[in-house]
């Protein structure tokens, strides 16, 4: 049956040609240029880099903020808590701010118009919101990934590189966390610092968000601590932080990488799960969890009141996906990426070439 | 052991976190004193949090799992509520799984093609979605518009030319092959597809469901011969007749088992009839084979299993009408909230049943579509680097069939990591069970969680918080059984 055949045919031939060509390819560069390389190929990685920080310029520029005394006037009219008139006007029947957003190129109302999201109930711009909802999401999506990613190297590294009683004690803390479901944990700390604002919120989540990555820091180190740069590092009278700092984590990095990106995606439902049930961050404060929550029922009447947040989380969870999945393509070194016919038959003409010179 | 500790820790997070007198405090009632001093009492709050838990730990050392803040005892909310919540996790992780690995194994097999990609996007999409957002969207687009459509029951041609393009494109990408194999694959399924729809849709198939002999005999000789194919591969002629006569037992014994099923309506009549299948099954197989028993046994097992499946969604579908026309159900046979119907008669065996069913499908549907994308990607990735050892080679080398190859050595070996990812994914599902069960309204874990967290009540969170994570336990246990059987290297030592 056809289902199983097709797979044998490819592996066979795919070997000798396939080991020349990635030779030839990978001639007198470093790891790092190598790495970079294999990123810059994968095409739904770099479609989602673009996407992703096209969204993040478009979503903090929107509004107006405030750093210090600096202050910035957002591009968009509307702040998400004022609260200019509902609009009734070129709305079906009893219903109330609709959305204004046409992309029909051929219809009078084409491009934003007043509220190319809608209103909510109390006529604030739900454009707004949902801006001011992804930027507190990725606000927390980033600090998660950040105080997460450093607890868990710092622990996996110490552990991984000490061993036996450190590691021991260690690794038996980072169990007793691994077995609380984290919405479970998520939702105790954010019931109760949910009002503190965001950012907090999401520092204490990030708290409790390094379990996995430590695990694969650990592994890790307790290879690289092995081989023998570090032993002559050591010999050549290294500290320890020397040690693990210069030398076995560059070598890390990859594992480091990869997994933040897979916290930082799981933070973003995590968040928007824990604002939906309640627990996350609170009104008068938006989130993308907290708007679906808050208009859910309205779907069948208000669909746009549901549907533009819910837009928002998954091209962002969608994009940080992907960047994590070619992320872990480049750094892997077993990953072979496809060669094309194209490629295949140069390398042929190449080595009989070869074979007619000799 | 750790459960210790990871409960240490979460007592003394919630206590600390939080103050159950807030309410309380801020009031104005002259009595408020004495309230608050009676609630110090009963909760023990004047004695510190880690001490206290040493309190809790030690009445539940006796069995004793507390009372909540309302007075009732813990043990009694959970006993409700663990049924419900484990009903959903288990038919969710098992149709994720199942589902997951299936197409996760097709995919690696047609790495770099266009099913590949196509698996690659949706698997990430579905990794994205809310589970709430799935949820709502499920609530209208299927609940609201299946019912909508049951009124009529005839399928419009737009939707008919849509799903077959749709099945022939997908079992073109399966199945695959040379450009003219694929576009006379995609002609024939789509074809099949188009005329099975319109038929359904002529005869208000929808409204009046039902499989009968005829369809059984059809549906069970394909069954059989996937089966075989998959289990043993059709050269084995014992297996292959062994099941088919499963499935020729199975049509016999279809009248009689109508007869039962109306007779003696009960769990205890479905759970006997499995037991009688799986004995016939094993009769067969005995009597088939002459030799090398095992195989062939297997096969015919996992046949009847198939075939008593489908007997009993007959029988589901027999019940569907009168069902759906009680008033309880009145014609909107899909729920979209709630765990079960309380209106209707908790006495008949059949209707209770199906509702139980079509209650579950909904929050199912929404756990096992955000789950599933993880086992997709895990067991293709393994399958992958599977295909890739030595032993694989070797396989080749001694000449066994291709189907051989990728059932027996790679398939078996790709099992053993991917159950280390549904032990911990479970975790995951519990999570996802906790939220769905707020969109559906659903009266388990995830409501009493809810409840403990809002109301600050200690015990009724660390009640939930013990049975959770007994069950991720459990899961690791059962996780271990399985290593054991899939690598016989590994033992599991009893002290």
């Amino acid at each position: 049956m056809s289902i199983f055949t097709r797979f044998k045919r490819k592996s066979v031939d795919n070997d000798a040609s396939q080991v020349d060509i990635f030779n030839k390819e990978t001639e007198g560069l470093s790891q790092g240029q190598i790495v970079l390389r294999r990123f810059l190929r994968h095409r739904g990685a770099i479609i989602s880099l673009g996407v992703l920080s096209a969204i993040l310029v478009f979503v903090f520029s929107a509004l107006d903020f405030k750093i210090g005394f600096l202050k910035y006037h957002g591009w968009w009219k509307y702040s998400y808590t004022e609260q200019p008139d509902l609009r009734t006007q070129g709305c079906p029947q009893f219903l109330s701010g609709c959305p204004t957003l046409s992309i029909n190129p051929f219809s009078k109302s084409f491009g934003l118009g007043d509220h190319p999201f809608g209103q909510d109930d109390i006529g604030r711009d739900y454009f707004a919101l949902v801006m001011r909802g992804a930027q507190r999401s990725i606000l927390v999506m980033f600090i998660i990934g950040i105080v997460g990613g450093a607890i868990g190297t710092v622990i996996g590294a110490i552990s991984g590189f000490y061993r036996g009683k450190v590691d021991a004690i260690l690794m038996r803390f980072t169990d007793f966390i691994i077995t609380i479901p984290s919405i479970i944990i998520g939702s105790v700390i954010g019931f109760h610092f949910g009002n503190l604002g965001a950012t907090f919120l999401a520092f204490y989540l990030g708290l409790f968000a390094w379990t996995g990555l430590s695990r694969l820091v650990r592994g890790e180190f307790l290879s690289l601590r092995e081989r023998e740069f570090v032993d002559a590092a050591r010999v050549a009278g290294a500290s320890d932080r020397r040690i693990i700092f210069k030398h076995i984590l560059p070598n890390a990095v990859g594992v480091i990488i990869v997994s933040v990106t897979l916290i930082m995606s799981g933070a973003i439902l995590l968040e928007t799960g824990l604002s939906y049930l309640g627990f996350g961050v609170v009104s008068p404060d938006v989130s993308l969890g907290l708007l679906i929550s808050q208009y859910q029922d309205s779907f069948t009447t208000r669909p746009w009141l549901f549907w533009y947040p819910g837009i928002f989380i998954i091209i962002i969870a969608l994009c940080v996906n992907f960047i994590g999945d070619g992320l872990r393509d480049a750094f892997d070194p077993r990953q072979r990426r496809r060669i094309s016919r194209k490629e295949r038959a140069q390398a042929k003409a190449v080595s009989r070439a070869k074979q007619g010179e000799n | 052991m750790i459960l210790f500790g990871s409960s240490f820790i979460l007592y003394n997070l919630a206590a600390i976190s939080g103050d159950p007198l807030e309410g309380l405090r801020g009031s104005t009632d002259p009595k408020v004193k004495v309230e608050i001093n009676a609630l110090i009492h009963q909760l023990q709050l004047n004695v510190p949090p880690p001490a206290r838990y040493f309190i809790w730990l030690k009445h539940l050392l006796t069995g004793n799992l507390g009372l909540t803040r309302s007075g009732n005892p813990v043990s009694t909310e959970l006993s409700q509520a663990i049924p419900i919540t484990i009903r959903l996790i288990f038919m969710a992780t098992l149709i994720a799984v199942i589902l997951g690995i299936g197409l996760g194994i097709v995919s690696a097999l047609r790495q770099y093609s266009r099913f590949d990609y196509a698996m690659t996007f949706v698997s990430f999409l579905l990794y994205s979605l809310p589970i709430f957002w799935v949820a709502v969207l499920l609530k209208q687009y299927l609940a609201i518009s299946f019912n909508n459509f049951l009124g009529t029951a005839t399928i419009a041609p737009a939707w008919i030319a849509g799903l077959s393009i749709v099945s022939g494109f997908f079992w073109a990408a399966v199945i695959s092959g040379d450009r003219k194999r694929v576009f006379t694959i995609f002609g024939i399924s789509g074809a099949a597809t188009a005329i099975v729809l319109t038929f359904l849709s002529l005869t208000k198939w929808f409204s009046h469901p039902g499989l009968g002999p005829i369809m059984i005999a059809a549906m069970g000789i394909g069954i059989a011969y996937a089966v075989t194919f998959l289990s043993t591969g059709l050269a084995n002629k014992a297996a292959r007749n062994a099941s088919l006569a499963v499935v020729a037992l199975g049509v016999v014994l279809y009248f009689p088992t109508q007869y039962l099923f109306n007779k003696y309506p009960g769990a205890l009549t479905v759970f006997l009839l499995a037991c009688l299948t799986v004995g016939l099954a094993v009769g067969c197989g005995y009597y088939f084979a002459k030799e090398d028993r095992r195989p062939v046994i297997r096969t015919s097992v996992i046949t009847s299993l198939v075939m008593g499946v489908i007997i009993l969604i007959d029988k589901l579908m027999k019940t569907w009408v009168p069902y759906v026309n009680t008033d309880a159900v009145n014609n909107r046979p899909i729920p979209t909230i709630g765990e079960s119907n309380s209106l209707l008669d908790p006495g008949h065996f059949w209707f209770t049943f199906l509702d139980i069913l079509l209650h579950v499908f909904l929050p199912t549907i929404a756990l096992t579509l955000i789950s599933f994308a993880t086992y997709v990607r895990y067991s293709r990735g393994t399958l992958l680097e599977v295909m890739n050892q030595d032993y694989i080679r070797t396989a080749r080398a001694k000449g066994l069939t291709e189907r051989t190859v990728i059932m027996r050595h790679a398939f078996r070996n790709t099992l053993i990591p991917l159950t280390t990812i549904v032990v911990v994914d479970f975790a995951g599902i519990i999570g996802g069970a906790i939220i769905t069960e707020r969109v559906f309204g659903w009266r388990g874990m995830g409501t009493l969680f809810n409840n403990a967290i809002t109301n600050f009540d200690l015990t009724l969170l660390m009640g939930v918080f013990f049975v959770t994570s007994s069950l991720a336990v459990l899961a690791n246990l059962a996780a271990d059984l399985l290593y054991s059987y899939l690598d016989p290297r590994i033992r599991v030592v009893s002290k």
